[in-house]
């Protein structure tokens, strides 16, 4: 059986929910779950000032109501799942290295940031820096994958080192800067600077998309990975085409201020 | 007037002759003092350990290279909060922690003095404030005089009575504790055209004049004007191999006058320019045995996060090329240089390993540990929070020979460190962590526990484990007061800026005038900081000129 939290009172700043994780939940009934930390601004309070909780402590967590002020949930998740119903707040997914985050509504900044594993599925759009490095930090993500179905904002991906980034709609600006590795798709467009201080690692988009000076056109080609990688998101739902898996694309490589070992692949027909 | 006694612990006084044996501490209003009444509140010390309070004499924890190393490192912050509550005020901490994480967590640790480097005179009023906000401990700082062109002039035009004029208003201008030298002579080649000094008989361009003459000049200069600690100096050529030999070099440079050596594991390296780095730990330390007048700290590497922080640009700008990360150069008018890069040291690196193994080298052949303390030139060769750790690879020759066995064993192989068995006693830590320091600073009232002394103590409860002995004092007393009481930080305390205030020829001000008009950017009455700008502070006296020419 799983957890059920119900937000009964809509906190009046962020509210940081570490505690809201598998392995924190694990084994403890209701009430106990209701007393758990959480800080409230700058205030420690109980999570049960916030949530009521149903059911008992297990692998499965189900959070009700509306999120998008409620910070760090399933922060260093390492198994098991949680399913938000609605929106969520800053940093879900915190240093994640197993299990699946489901958001049914939009999530805000910061998905996913420090993750090493694992799964977060959002279906409404997402906001800046998903998967990104914090600040000061040298890598962001370095695995795991992070599906949003909506779109996202500026910064996706930033200094990412591995793993997947995959969005269903647009993506801003600066998608994929000062990435060292893995891969990023884009369904819908790219923003201005995509790619910029990018080492290594793949930027891929279905549209034309505006690219820096510092990237050259290499060739046109059907690479095999994208297509392993296209069907992969097609059967986590996401809208790809039969003209995308077997289409040709068009390589730029970059960006060639740094490693010039990156690339931007568009679709090309 | 709050009374203390300590009784029953086992006090290690050096500086007294006190070596371990049962005595009794009594403390009135802030001082040590021959007995106290029965009234008194009384600590039984049964089973611990008494000791003055850590005096660190080198280490950089205020100014603008600080703080920006601080803005440099939000990743290091972010993982090392430190909440506030009724006694302490909120921080942050990791290499270079936040001003008052930077004193409670000295204090905790039982060091209740410690020593900013480096501070070019123009960041001195911000440093003043700076350390004000640093809370416990007293402080002091060394002014970086050793590349100032103002100076250089005087010394080309042969005008030494001014120049040592000049020296004694530069300390009173900007509050300081002594002259700081790094890497003398290389400023003006480094903004010039990128070149450094490698030669210490090379000519310092127009000025006709060599890092050896003003290293020289220096030296006689402060000898002769009494400081309390001589010239601090970060010697030339830091971190390349075969550095030893200017090392010792600029020790011969004193002539006998006294003359401290900063971090002087970093200025211990054989072999040639850029190949085949070793250990000459042997022969820098064989000169200092042999040399009353030498001091040095240590400067130890010790392994993970360190942050290099130096008013070295040059060295800076080398170091950026091996990691490839982040880093900053800054320019300080006609003062100094400034280099900021972060940096770990790693087990497996043949020249971390080297660095690491060859400190241990000079402690463990040091016969005088009076003068050769302990630093880690925090936070360049790591945090002072890795002072336990390092007193207990001092004291325990088992835990050393363990972890020898994890780092690269070809470095440890063209070092002796493996056949030295030695163990540092308890007495001699007492003298590398408190009693030395503050002998070589001058500061007679601290490092010590004879009547007269400033009450800062530190009550360890024994334990083999000595990393975490001299991690969590029971006790620590800073002026009398019980800040850390049975392992809790309970009383907040702040302590006072220590510096000198020699007199000089106010002459000397129509010499520096002129030279502020044209080149700096701040008018030179806006520029020596009052004695009303302080705060708490202790003029530290100097010495009648003459009276210790040659110890």
């Amino acid at each position: 059986m799983a957890l059920e939290l119900t937000l009964h009172t809509q906190p009046e700043v962020p509210l940081e929910a570490e505690c809201i994780t598998p392995q924190r939940v694990a084994g403890l009934a209701a009430p106990e779950v209701e007393r758990l930390d959480a800080m409230h601004g700058n205030r420690r309070v109980k999570l049960g000032d916030f949530f009521s909780a149903a059911g008992k402590g297990a692998n499965d967590i189900v959070l009700n109501g509306d999120l998008s002020l409620v910070k760090l949930i399933g922060a260093q998740m390492a198994q098991g799942s949680i399913v938000i119903e609605g929106a969520v707040g800053m940093h879900v997914g915190w240093g994640m290295s197993g299990g699946q985050i489901t958001v049914r509504g939009d999530a805000h900044d910061w998905v996913g940031p420090e993750m090493s594993g694992g799964r977060i599925v959002v279906h409404g759009d997402a906001g800046h820096l998903v998967g990104s490095a914090y600040r000061g930090q040298a890598s962001g993500i370095c695995g795991g994958e992070i599906l949003v179905h909506g779109s996202v904002r500026n910064e996706t991906g930033g200094a990412m080192r591995r793993g997947l980034i995959a969005v269903g709609g647009d993506a801003g600006d600066f998608t994929g800067v000062n990435m060292i590795a893995g891969t990023i798709v884009v369904l819908g467009n790219l923003g201005i600077r995509s790619g910029a201080g990018m080492k290594r690692g793949s930027i891929v988009s279905m549209n034309p998309a505006p690219l820096l000076p510092t990237y050259q056109y290499a060739c046109s080609y059907r690479p095999l990975f994208l297509k392993l990688c296209l069907q992969h998101l097609r059967g986590l739902g996401f809208a790809v085409e039969e003209r995308h898996i077997n289409g040709r694309w068009r390589r730029w490589s970059g960006d060639s201020l740094e490693l010039n070992k990156g690339e931007i692949l568009l679709f090309q027909r | 007037m709050s009374e203390l006694r300590i009784v029953n612990g086992r006090v290690y006084d050096p500086a007294n002759g006190v070596d371990g044996e049962v005595a009794a501490i009594c403390i009135r209003g802030g001082k040590i003092v021959e007995s106290v009444s029965d009234s008194a509140r009384t600590i039984d010390a049964h089973g611990m350990v008494v000791m003055p309070g850590g005096v660190d004499i080198h280490c950089h924890i205020a100014g603008p290279k600080v703080n920006l190393a601080r803005k440099l490192q939000p990743e290091d912050h972010r993982l090392d909060v430190q909440p506030g509550s009724d006694v302490m005020r909120s921080g942050t901490g990791g290499v270079v922690p936040s001003t008052f994480t930077t004193g409670y967590r000295y204090a905790t640790m039982g060091y209740t003095t410690a020593m900013e480097a480096a501070v070019p005179p123009i960041f001195a009023r911000h440093v003043i404030e700076e350390l004000a906000d640093t809370p416990v401990i007293d402080k002091g700082f060394y002014v970086l005089l050793g590349n100032n062109v103002l100076l250089y002039q005087l010394l080309k035009e042969g005008r030494k009575r001014d120049f040592r004029e000049a020296i004694a208003w530069w300390m009173n201008a900007a509050k300081g504790y002594t002259v700081k030298l790094v890497n003398p002579g290389s400023d003006e080649l480094w903004k010039k055209r990128r070149e450094n000094i490698s030669d210490l008989e090379q000519k310092v361009d127009h000025f006709d004049l060599t890092p050896l003459q003003v290293i020289h000049s220096f030296i006689e200069a402060v000898n002769d004007l009494g400081f309390p600690h001589p010239p601090h100096i970060h010697c030339n050529n830091l971190g390349h191999s075969g550095n030893f030999n200017t090392t010792l070099q600029t020790m011969r440079a004193a002539e006998g006058r006294r003359v401290h050596i900063a971090h002087i594991q970093f200025h211990s390296y054989g072999g040639e320019p850029g190949a085949n780095p070793r250990s000459a730990a042997q022969q820098i330390i064989d000169y200092i045995n042999a040399n009353p007048n030498v001091t040095a700290d240590v400067g130890q590497v010790m392994f993970g996060n360190a942050i290099t922080m130096t008013a070295d640009a040059p060295l800076a700008w080398m170091l950026r090329g091996f990691k490839k990360g982040k880093w900053v150069n800054a320019d300080t008018e006609c003062e100094s240089g400034c280099g900021i890069m972060p940096f770990s040291y790693q087990e497996h690196v043949f020249t971390h390993a080297l660095q690491w193994a060859i400190g241990l080298e000079l402690f463990l052949l040091s016969e005088d540990p009076w003068r050769l303390v302990l630093s880690t030139d925090h936070p360049n060769g790591g945090s002072f929070m890795q002072y336990p750790r390092l007193i207990k690879l001092l004291m325990d020759s088992g835990f050393r020979r363990e972890e020898i066995k994890r780092l690269n064993q070809k470095a440890i192989a063209t070092t002796g460190l493996a056949s030295i068995e030695r163990e540092y006693t308890m007495r001699e830590i007492a003298i590398i962590t408190r009693a030395g320091p503050a002998r070589a600073l001058g500061l007679a009232n601290k490092g010590q526990l004879g009547v007269g002394a400033d009450a800062d103590v530190t009550i360890y409860t024994e334990d083999a484990d000595r990393e975490k002995m001299f991690n969590s004092p029971r006790y620590v007393i800073k002026d009398g007061v019980a800040v850390v009481d049975n392992h809790e930080f309970k009383t907040p305390h702040d302590g006072r800026l220590l510096h000198i205030a020699p007199g000089h020829d106010n002459a000397i001000e129509d010499a520096i005038r002129p030279f502020f008009d044209d080149y700096y950017t701040v008018r030179f009455d806006n520029y020596a900081i009052n004695d009303d700008f302080l705060h708490a502070h202790e003029v530290i006296p100097t010495r009648p000129a003459g009276e210790d020419k040659k110890d």
